[in-house]
């Protein structure tokens, strides 16, 4: 008989895993009282950035390794995904932020105007130079975790709102496990979307700034994402004028076209994180917790369900990030 | 060791809560540096109170002073009521009070700093101001009832290190009482050792330890560059000259 699981929480690392252990076989069952993947999940707000090069100059080489593989997995697994590479700049008084930022970071090039040209020329206007990760790619959150939820539930797996768990239980609750997990935090992150006609980009942009850093993804239909805000904080859903105005500010310093465009959401969420912001694989008495993604969901949901489908199945210890509390 | 309103600090180094890659770092960077003080904004980090208690645990964990600050206040009324909040928040009186007058370079303002220095003061705050090094500003905010002086080195996040040596050195001079605190601009240790070197008490950092790569390793750099320059201060150092002075004679040596 297959071995049967019963996931909580169906944000990214939840339905990362359940397809992870349904293609091995496995009867699983997902639980979230929420329903369908929404603004109730903090992967919903996300930026869908598959960055492990960029992400590296602030964290451990093993989200960078991990991350690696997220691009690869994700196509895959339904997601449309945009390997067109990850562009940096920094407005010229801010030059030393991209000096630094390119002494710590692996896997870029240095673009000049010529060539900016060639691969934004709406951003050839306005930055000499950029920096250039062409490893990296980008997905839409939402639509992703729509697909994958669908697949999932054409390949058998069971979601339920109310159900009672059996078997082994693995809880991907994020923030809401908080009262079984004492050293998990939010980490508030707050975002803008909007909508431009005038502003064409072909891949995420970062713009370095000492005080209010920005990253632009763009979607279809000249739609952008512009985020997000980092604060020590676990209120969930209250994005302040403050931030808003920030975040905004960056993007009409990115181009001047985004004061034009038209304003088409305001969003804010708490990313779970443990102390070090590192992810957990947490074993314990009578649950598996995979938990603190941080702002790494997208791009260390795929590792983090594959290591933990071969912690259940195989009794395969993870690599990384793993922790018996037994 | 530093000494401010009557508590006795056993480091002469500050290291602000921001920017570090994580709180496990931020705590790293505490542990081998042993900062004596950690400065925590009240207004972004704790989410105005909002924020529930993660982020006022961590800090206390640290187990050094808590100086919460008022970074990101641009007028009286903003600051007073933050430092009011702050108040709350650690249950202390000590203050840092930023009244920031130019949002580019984060230049307090010095017209309503004394005002606000005033007012919590009269509040029974203790003030620690955070102020340019304006020898005529920091006579005001003596009146106004600081007993301490933090002036900067050079604006906030800078790394520019000490702009004007020669007004560091003239309020060290005029306040040879008043503990003095370089706040802000420093961005190597070298710069930290500088004022110290000069008599100044501690120094009060954040983005230089929080931004640099391996921020624990510059923490303990800052805590042995403050050591190092107050040992010379206290060794007192020999002017400098313009003529070569021979430590070892040479007169009636034999040639080799």
């Amino acid at each position: 008989m297959n071995a049967t699981f019963t996931i909580l929480g169906s944000g990214v690392a939840g339905l990362s895993l359940a397809a992870e252990l349904s293609e091995r076989d496995a009867r699983i069952q997902v639980i979230d009282p929420n329903g369908a993947p929404g603004k109730h999940a903090c992967s919903w707000w996300a930026g869908g950035m598959l960055a492990p090069e960029c992400e590296g100059v602030f964290s451990e080489k093993a989200v960078t390794r991990h991350g690696r593989k997220a691009a690869s997995w994700w196509a895959t697994h339904g997601a449309g995904l945009s390997q067109s590479g990850t562009l940096v700049v920094a407005l010229d008084r801010d030059h030393n932020e991209l000096a630094t930022f390119a002494r710590r970071l692996n896997g870029a090039v240095w673009l000049d105007r010529d060539r900016l040209v060639d691969l934004e020329p709406h951003l050839a206007d306005h930055f000499s130079h950029a920096l250039f990760v062409e490893s990296e790619a980008h997905l839409n959150p939402r639509r992703t975790l729509t697909r994958l939820r669908k697949r999932l539930e054409q390949s058998g797996v069971v979601f339920t709102e109310d159900g009672t768990p059996n078997g082994q239980v693995i809880d991907c609750r994020g923030l809401e496990a908080r009262d079984h997990l004492c050293d998990l935090r939010g980490v508030k992150g707050e975002m803008v979307t909007v909508r431009s006609e005038d502003v064409i980009l072909h891949r995420p942009v970062r713009l370095l700034h000492p005080r209010f850093p920005l990253y632009v993804v763009p979607r279809c239909n000249g739609v952008f994402m512009l985020g997000a805000t980092q604060i020590e904080s676990g209120e969930r859903n209250r994005a302040t004028v403050r931030s808003v105005v920030e975040l905004l500010n960056a993007a009409y310093a990115l181009h001047t076209a985004f004061g034009e465009a038209e304003l088409l959401e305001v969003g804010a969420d708490a990313r779970p994180a443990f102390p070090d912001n590192l992810p957990r694989i947490r074993r314990t008495c009578d649950r598996v917790y995979v938990n603190g993604l941080y702002r790494h969901g997208f791009m260390l949901s795929p590792a983090l369900a594959r290591m933990t489908a071969d912690l259940l199945l195989e009794e395969k210890e993870p690599e990384d990030f793993y922790e018996d509390h037994r | 060791m530093p000494e401010f309103y009557g508590t006795k600090i056993a480091s002469r180094l500050m290291l602000g809560t921001a920017q570090y890659p994580s709180p496990a770092i931020l705590a790293e960077a505490f542990r081998r540096s042993g900062a004596g003080v950690a400065t925590v904004s009240v207004r972004r980090e704790a989410g105005g109170g909002r924020a529930g208690p993660d982020f006022k645990i961590l800090i206390q964990n640290l187990g050094v002073a808590v100086l919460p600050n008022t970074a990101g206040c641009y007028s009286v009324r903003e600051s007073v009521t933050t430092a009011q909040m702050a108040r709350e928040l650690f249950d202390t009186d000590w203050i840092k009070l930023e009244v920031i007058g130019h949002a580019d370079t984060l230049q307090p303002d010095p017209f309503a700093l004394v005002e606000a220095a005033r007012n919590l003061t009269e509040d029974g705050f203790q003030v620690f101001p955070y102020c340019t090094d304006d020898l005529v500003l920091c006579e005001k905010l003596l009146e106004a009832g600081c007993q301490v002086l933090m002036p900067w080195g050079a604006p906030i996040g800078s790394g520019l290190g000490l702009n004007d040596p020669y007004a560091l050195r003239s309020l060290r001079a005029h306040f040879p009482e008043i503990p003095l605190v370089v706040d802000a601009g420093l961005g190597l240790p070298s710069q930290a050792a500088q004022a110290m070197e000069m008599g100044y008490d501690a120094v009060l950092l954040n983005t230089a330890v929080a931004r640099a790569g391996d921020p624990a390793a510059m923490a303990e750099g800052f805590a042995k560059a403050v050591d190092a320059g107050a040992l010379a201060h206290a060794a007192d150092p020999m002017e400098p000259r313009d003529m070569a002075a021979p430590s070892t004679p040479v007169l009636g040596k034999a040639f080799l």
